[in-house]
């Protein structure tokens, strides 16, 4: 305990109101969500301690540019309904962001009880709003601007395509979101998992978009079923949004990794979070998982494919990370969560190649130490080979997360359509693409980031897509 | 969700839909396939398309009933509908006037090279067809094949019909000249004679159909060795250089996941198969 404050100042209590989460030994071996969220009393609680700052920092901290001492004012005084529709004002999917959102980064790193102690928790308290006004059902619908008769075509259901859709439909605007998986939510349902982020949470927000008027039309790959020329000139769209994400796995590109058993992040991914394979053979889609898994990555990626693994029955899991743990870039967060739940995480280590069994399913990795030497363009120390230290690990499952990249349809149909050479696309700080009437944000745009950045960019984009359309 | 027009047998347990499904219609090619998912539990398969009508609104695919999957699909009816359809998806078949092109085609994906075959006629080439199968009662689509090719015959493992086995195709290369080859069918077969076309430099098309989940690029289940280099299946194929293709990575790839699929075909046997499903 820190020694008590000598100066006779108004009481502020530094401690965080601490978020129940399940146990360790418990949660390794289900599918549930980890955390468990606030009760009303924490939430009040928690909500009390905001300093409510004449000039609000958090605000300028927030991507979408919530309200933010406004809804934490409006929480502690019990009024729950404005509260969320404070939220909502610019954040259409408050219960995913208050769950996945790196609000460390963002708000709470620059609340000012930051300072002396700890930040005021927003995004549990952002939580905790949405699933109250869930769990109560019939979520309100903010009033929305007459009908305009212009129409707007969202091309993926992923973040940024979800909340300009919200953005454009409250605007009056007819919003068609085209995705194209079997179900909405892009990143949000194929990526991140259950225990992460449930899906009955993102049906639920996807399905109150489509309460404030957005239509969405799933299995629909444009660039093969439609083309976006054909959007805006046959189908009638006034504009067209591009929110596809980064959905492209990358591999190492080493000697081996056609084996069996050795699973892109996203294939593993995608089976167990999208097509639930952890119910197999209740669902159709099957997973196989060894006794020693490999995730090899540090990113968030990893980290929940780390997780999924174990809860796959996995005995031992492994990450392995080319450099060390200062420079993981997943949310420190979730390092923590997976190391109670027994995650070994062994640095400094970069695979080499894979060996097979008789059978071509993989049973061993080698991997060659390294150290880091100075930094590169990522700031990060950059990691270096250390000559002749290869070792050999044993394995029968690996999952590579070392990164995803854009996806090249909508690139590849579009003729004229400017692209950078990592195949992302090229906009201005509104989103604008080079072509009339043509936007895009998102991961499709800076490459792999986060659900909140891509959401920001669907907002920002919604703005001007809206200016565009009524000047038309 | 999308209605099933019409349902027919080809063969045993092999069965084609013609499906309500507009869009997809209008803007399938020959080569592309759909990914299909049954309802809610379901998986993600990917089908050949074999045909495409834009006027009537429909397209139409063949399957084998291999799997849990395809034998719940076989016991849907025209009037049932399917979940979700995507397409449609890869990379077209390059088509245009080769000269004289030699078709090769066995088991199910017979009825999506008679796309092929027409297609290849319409662009003026002569066409030389080969349909094989098993055996004979596993031949389907002898007639529609027939029609648009310009030499046309049947070959069958057990030389129940046609030729015996693919060994008389080494003859007919020697015999004559051809343009290119496109092989249609089970890996073992494309292996087979894309081997045979080698020592002729015939430029050997093949199409993959390795496991599949999104069929758009996202998982990478499909990679493929062509030519040295990792290709998705999906967005980069399905068409390759069968002369290039690594196919025993393939199958070894293919049968990745063989018990676990033959864990859930039981489970539906066990359910009551069919009967559950209608």
């Amino acid at each position: 305990m820190p020694v008590a404050d000598s100066k006779p100042k108004p009481k502020i209590k530094k401690e965080v109101e601490q978020m129940p989460k399940q146990e360790p030994e418990v949660r390794r071996k289900n599918f549930n969500e980890v955390a468990l969220g606030y009760t009303e009393e924490q939430a009040k609680a928690e909500a009390s301690r905001c300093l409510q700052c004449g000039k609000p920092q958090c605000v300028a901290g927030c991507p979408v540019e919530i309200c933010i001492p406004d809804f934490v004012k409006l929480l502690r005084e019990g009024k729950y309904e404005e509260a969320i529709a404070k939220i909502k004002e610019k954040n259409a999917l408050p219960a995913i962001c208050g769950r996945v959102c790196p609000q460390e980064e963002q708000c709470q790193k620059m609340c000012v009880l930051g300072k002396v102690g700890d930040p005021v928790s927003i995004g549990r308290l952002e939580r905790w709003l949405a699933d109250w006004e869930r769990d109560r059902g019939n979520a309100k619908i903010p009033e929305k601007a007459s009908p305009t008769g212009k129409k707007v075509a969202m091309i993926g259901a992923g973040p940024a395509g979800l909340t300009a859709a919200a953005d454009l439909a409250k605007l009056g605007h007819k919003v068609m979101i085209y995705e194209a998986l079997h179900v909405p939510g892009g990143v949000l349902v194929y990526g991140i998992p259950e225990f992460r982020l449930p899906k009955r949470i993102v049906q639920a927000e996807a399905d109150y978009i489509q309460r404030l008027g957005a239509e969405l039309q799933l299995g629909y790959l444009i660039g093969r079923v439609y083309t976006i020329p054909e959007l805006l000139k046959q189908r009638g769209f006034d504009a067209v949004f591009i929110g596809t994400g980064a959905g492209l796995p990358a591999f190492l590109g080493i000697p081996g990794e056609s084996l069996g058993g050795i699973y892109s992040a996203n294939e593993f991914l995608i089976r167990v979070n999208l097509m639930k394979a952890y119910a197999f053979p209740v669902y159709d889609t099957p997973i196989r998982i060894g006794k020693h898994v490999v995730v090899i990555g540090g990113g968030n990626v990893a980290m929940d494919s780390a997780r999924s693994a174990l809860r796959l029955g996995a005995e031992e899991v492994c990450i392995v990370y080319r450099r060390s743990r200062e420079e993981m870039p997943a949310r420190k967060e979730e390092i923590e969560n997976a190391e109670e739940e027994g995650i070994i995480c062994k640095f400094l280590a970069n695979p080499t190649r894979f060996f097979g069994d008789d059978k071509g399913w993989v049973k061993a990795m080698e991997c060659v130490c390294m150290e880091l030497g100075p930094p590169d363009q990522s700031g990060r120390r950059r990691p270096v080979p250390v000559k002749g230290s290869e070792f050999v690990m044993d394995t029968d499952t690996v999952v590579e997360a070392v990164g995803r990249t854009p996806n090249p349809i909508i690139q590849s149909t579009t003729e004229g359509l400017a692209v950078t050479k990592w195949g992302t696309i090229v906009t201005d700080a509104n989103g604008r693409t080079n072509l009339d009437g043509v936007y895009a944000g998102g991961d499709i745009v800076t490459g792999e980031a986060t659900v909140i950045s891509a959401m920001g960019a669907g907002k920002k984009a919604a703005r001007a897509i809206h200016e565009y359309i009524m000047k038309k | 969700m999308y209605k099933i027009v019409s349902k027919r047998e080809l063969a045993p347990k092999i069965k084609y839909f013609d499906v309500q499904a507009p869009e997809i219609a209008e803007k399938a090619q020959p080569g592309q396939f759909i990914m299909l998912v049954i309802g809610e539990m379901g998986e993600r398969i990917p089908l050949t398309i074999a045909g495409s009508d834009a006027k009537r609104g429909t397209i139409s695919f063949a399957f084998n009933e291999v799997g849990k999957t395809t034998e719940h699909l076989g016991c849907l009816n025209a009037g049932d509908c399917i979940a979700s359809i995507t397409g449609p998806l890869g990379k077209p078949s390059e088509i245009k006037n080769y000269g004289n092109v030699l078709c090769v085609a066995g088991g199910v994906m017979v009825a999506p090279m008679l796309l092929q075959v027409r297609a290849l006629r319409e662009a003026g080439n002569t066409v030389t067809t080969i349909v094989a199968a098993r055996i004979k009662e596993l031949l389907f689509f002898e007639e529609e094949m027939k029609y648009p090719s310009d030499k046309f015959c049947v070959a069958t493992d057990d030389g129940s019909k046609g030729f015996k086995g693919l060994d008389f195709l080494k003859e007919i290369l020697e015999k004559e000249k051809f343009d290119r080859c496109i092989v249609y069918g089970p890996v073992v077969m494309m292996k087979t004679v894309a081997q045979m076309t080698k020592p002729f430099n015939l430029p050997t098309i093949v199409t993959l159909t390795p496991i599949m989940i999104d069929g758009m690029g996202m998982c990478g289940v499909c990679r493929v060795t062509v030519g040295g280099k990792m290709k998705f299946g999906c967005v980069d194929g399905p068409e390759f250089d069968g002369h290039a293709v690594d196919f025993d990575e393939l199958v070894n790839r293919q049968r990745m996941l063989l018990p676990e699929e033959r864990l859930s075909s039981f489970m539906w046997e066990l359910q009551g198969g069919c009967a559950c499903g209608r």
